[in-house]
């Protein structure tokens, strides 16, 4: 089948007991931005079916490395590599699908003009970084570890280190914004926005493995991080009238 | 029992307060990165069709103006074609249909100038309205809000998502209202009165 009929099916039904609740009084800024009433749900139009696709063009070539593409001198930090593959729900690898990211540097400061924490602003690290997934899903990023930092919600809450996701399918209606955090971080346990989801197993599936098959010896260590979007149904009686 | 062998969806996690770090570096003013952001205009010089201007904010349940809140939209051109994979053919060329808008940091206020998209048909064929998909995030949103824009000008009676809302006095938070020649008006409400509806599609 070639990708122009895979890409065109209906989306499966997002699970939102796997997903976290709108409501979760344990990150209190959750409580006055979550709807109250009932979403309006149905399946999926062509509305959500379909989606912008990106091109190569618009990817420069250190677009991926976040330790040299803010200033071209090497950030300071764990030096790690992020990869892995965006999936559907069927197992499949969804190529050339955008993946941008987002972090704090090593010590955990943001560069942006919101962020006051004491840790100081790395010269070297801007803290973004896009691909485009390859033909078998695959996509992956040089950077450094982030750092944990404190925020304020309860008086002594700390974000465990994590990357910030942005994942593009084939269909808007696929979208999806998360956060990777790393293997062993005591902070994940105790961090309320981790809380929010409620499924344990769901909170695991956020937990990158170190990979020392993809490290690179006296250079870098990695972690690998496999992203599931919404899959399609295969299904051709799909066009009926309601109620038939 | 055998093991359906699916894979779950990753969950959702918030875009927090930062999202603009990754998605708008240059409009935070982080330059030199990327030579622009992503998604700046929905269409091209020469797109076919009435181009409009559709403005806002979006509030959270407390009445405050959200000056951190991040979305995308998404259209079909004038002739009601998605570009893409859409299967009935190729859109206007100068339609991509999709923008990324911010709020601005100060006002809270957000713009998006755009073609009003033409009609586009729901599953079993009946046409739906002409309508704008949203995607929100912002801190304090676990998982992406799905909404709609369509607007107060259109025949907005028929159309088949439109029909599903029980609450008939709420279809009105997805119409923008006309305020001027091509300028339309449309205020989101994440919790309380006039909250908006929000789909699971």
């Amino acid at each position: 089948m070639n990708p122009s009929q895979t890409d065109r099916g209906p989306l499966f039904f997002r699970d939102r007991d796997w997903h976290p609740a709108a409501y979760t009084p344990g990150y209190k800024t959750s409580m006055t931005r979550a709807p109250f009433r009932p979403l309006v749900a149905m399946g999926s139009t062509l509305s959500e079916e379909t989606g912008p696709a990106f091109g190569h063009s618009m990817i420069g070539a250190l677009d991926n490395n976040l330790i040299l593409n803010f200033t071209g001198q090497p950030a300071i930090g764990e030096r790690i590599i992020m990869h892995g593959r965006v999936l559907d729900e069927n197992g499949r690898g969804v190529p050339h699908v955008l993946v941008e990211i987002w972090q704090a540097n090593a010590g955990g400061r943001y560069r942006h003009k919101k962020d006051s924490y004491a840790a100081p602003l790395d010269p070297n690290f801007g803290g973004c970084g896009r691909t485009l997934s390859g033909p078998d899903g695959a996509y992956e990023f040089l950077t450094v570890r982030p750092g944990a930092y404190p925020w304020p919600n309860r008086v002594n809450d700390w974000r465990p280190m994590h990357i910030h996701i942005s994942v593009f399918g084939s269909g808007f209606g696929q979208r999806l914004i998360t956060q990777l955090y790393f293997e062993g971080d005591p902070l994940i346990a105790r961090c309320p926005i981790v809380k929010t989801i409620g499924n344990d197993k769901a909170i695991q599936a956020l937990i990158a493995p170190l990979d020392m098959n993809r490290a690179i010896p006296m250079d870098c260590l990695a972690y690998r991080f496999d992203i599931v979007l919404r899959g399609r149904r295969q299904s051709f009686f799909e066009n009926r009238k309601e109620g038939m | 029992m055998q093991d359906l062998d699916y894979l779950k969806e990753t969950p959702s996690q918030t875009g927090g307060p930062y999202v603009h770090i990754g998605l708008t570096p240059n409009k935070l003013g982080i330059e030199g990165i990327y030579p622009v952001d992503l998604g700046e205009s929905p269409i091209r010089d020469g797109a076919k069709g009435e181009i409009v201007t559709i403005t806002g904010t979006v509030s959270d349940g407390a009445g405050m103006v959200m000056r951190d809140a991040l979305m995308e939209s998404w259209q079909a051109d004038a002739a009601g074609i998605y570009p893409g994979n859409d299967p009935r053919g190729a859109a206007d060329p100068n339609v991509t249909g999709w923008a990324r808008i911010i709020a601005d940091f100060d006002s809270g206020e957000w713009v998006l100038k755009t073609v009003k998209p033409g009609r586009v048909p729901f599953p079993d064929g009946r046409m739906m309205a002409p309508h704008i998909s949203l995607w929100i995030v912002a801190r304090g949103i676990n998982l992406a809000l799905q909404t709609r824009i369509y607007f107060e000008d259109e025949d907005n009676e028929a159309c088949p998502v439109l029909q599903r809302i029980e609450h008939r006095a709420r279809v009105t938070t997805l119409i923008a209202k006309k305020s001027g020649a091509g300028q339309y008006r449309f205020d989101i409400v994440l919790q309380g009165d006039n909250e908006t509806v929000f789909f699971d599609i």
